[in-house]
């Protein structure tokens, strides 16, 4: 299970944002996963172990920051915008600005990005370790993503002017 | 003109997720609908923000030794040596590291430039199949017809073998070139999803290629078996790429 360390630990440092609690929670779902290995019966050792340490994240946000599982999307439609992300961005702002991006988004749709673009997970390896319908997946990602080009074109926008 | 797919199947697309017939469809669409050639324009910028930032955090070595320690595994590597404390120890250790961080920086630099064109090429190659009448070029599911098909067609047999009973039919084998070589590729299905299996003789070790990643929606993995060098590409799941690698390679 040691080679999924990596995952496990990038998984819930986005979720929790903050390395040193994510660290905790981490260290405790591998504890549960050697526990429960014997449940484990076969396939995607990666998408089980992963499904462990998000509920665990999940739990320790209900526990110790409630107000964030309560944001969700709102339904606001905005109009398109025409420029990309990196044609406004220079790079030294960029990382910095994608982090902050990233970090506003509600934690589910947070969940789906970070399973799908740093950890480059399947839709359906995506659905097993949120417990979320294939189709919900996708529409968490485009909403996600349509969100994340908005923050960092008027954030870019904004620095500029 | 409005746009009659609904606006994720873009992202589906994007994602590799879509199956073959579908994607080709959308492929159609895409030409005309300037509002999702805007969206996939937006996707692409963004996965490449992504993939320069780099914002994926490892676990740190403090949490590997915390969680080694935890599960009850001895740590590798933990027993430290006696410090050093010459003077003169420090200077060479300098000057070796700052040489060997260039050399290696360099090498990784040419590593990773070769491994990005032939990945690329071998996706694009895939893709390519994928259009109507491209996929194979002896078409069957059985191992001793697409097997001989290759004699004489290649300076090598490329080992072909059927895994239906395993979720992995064969569909047929066709000539392809990666990196200005011949090479085989075998085109199994998996599900609604068709795999290439890109097979050639080893050249140099490792091929410059990486073990596997993914690249423009599609997954694909690396690995040498005897004397051959296989890639497999497909919009499949890694995890069955991973599962088609172990039955080829066992």
């Amino acid at each position: 299970m040691l080679p999924h360390l990596d995952s496990a630990a990038n998984l819930a440092r986005w979720l929790l944002r903050n390395r040193a609690d994510s660290e905790d929670v981490v260290q405790e779902a591998m504890l549960r996963a050697y526990k429960f290995f014997a449940t484990f019966h076969g396939g995607d050792a990666r998408a089980w172990l992963l499904q462990i340490v998000r509920n665990s994240c999940y739990t320790w946000l209900e526990k110790n920051r409630p107000s964030e599982l309560a944001t969700e999307f709102d339904e606001e439609m905005h109009k398109p915008q025409t420029a990309t992300p990196e044609t406004l961005a220079t790079q030294a702002d960029e990382r910095r600005r994608l982090m902050v991006a990233l970090e506003s988004l509600p934690a589910r749709a947070r969940e789906v990005v970070v399973l799908r673009e740093l950890e480059d997970c399947s839709y359906k390896e995506i659905g097993e370790i949120t417990g979320m319908p294939i189709g919900t997946v996708m529409s968490t990602l485009a909403r996600a993503r349509e969100r994340l080009r908005r923050t960092l074109t008027s954030s870019a926008a904004k620095e500029a002017s | 003109m409005s746009c009659e797919f609904s606006s994720t199947t873009v992202h589906g697309y994007f994602d590799g997720e879509l199956d073959a017939a579908r994607s080709v469809e959308f492929e159609r669409h895409l030409e005309q609908c300037s509002e999702c050639q805007a969206t996939l324009e937006g996707i692409e910028s963004l996965r490449r923000t992504f993939q320069r930032s780099n914002l994926y955090e490892p676990a740190s070595d403090a949490l590997r030794e915390r969680v080694m320690k935890n599960v009850g595994l001895s740590s590798i590597g933990s027993a430290r040596p006696a410090p050093y404390t010459r003077p003169w120890f420090f200077a060479a250790a300098a000057i070796l590291l700052t040489v060997a961080a260039f050399a290696t920086a360099f090498l990784v630099s040419r590593r990773q430039r070769n491994s990005y064109r032939i990945t690329a090429e071998v996706i694009d190659a895939h893709v390519r199949s994928l259009q109507p009448g491209h996929l194979t070029d002896v078409q069957s599911t059985d191992q001793h017809t697409v097997k001989p098909w290759f004699d004489g067609k290649l300076d090598f047999i490329p080992p072909v073998a059927d895994y239906s009973k395993d979720g992995f039919p064969l569909v047929g084998g066709r000539l392809d070139v990666i990196d200005g070589h011949d090479v085989a590729a075998l085109v199994y299905s998996r599900r609604k999803h068709l795999i290439s299996v890109f097979v050639w003789p080893e050249r140099q070790q490792g091929e410059g290629l990486g073990r596997g990643g993914a690249r423009q929606g599609y997954n694909w993995r690396s690995w040498q078996s005897g004397d051959m060098r296989f890639c497999a590409v497909s919009d499949a799941a890694a995890a069955d790429l991973d599962q088609l690698k172990a039955l080829i390679s066992p």
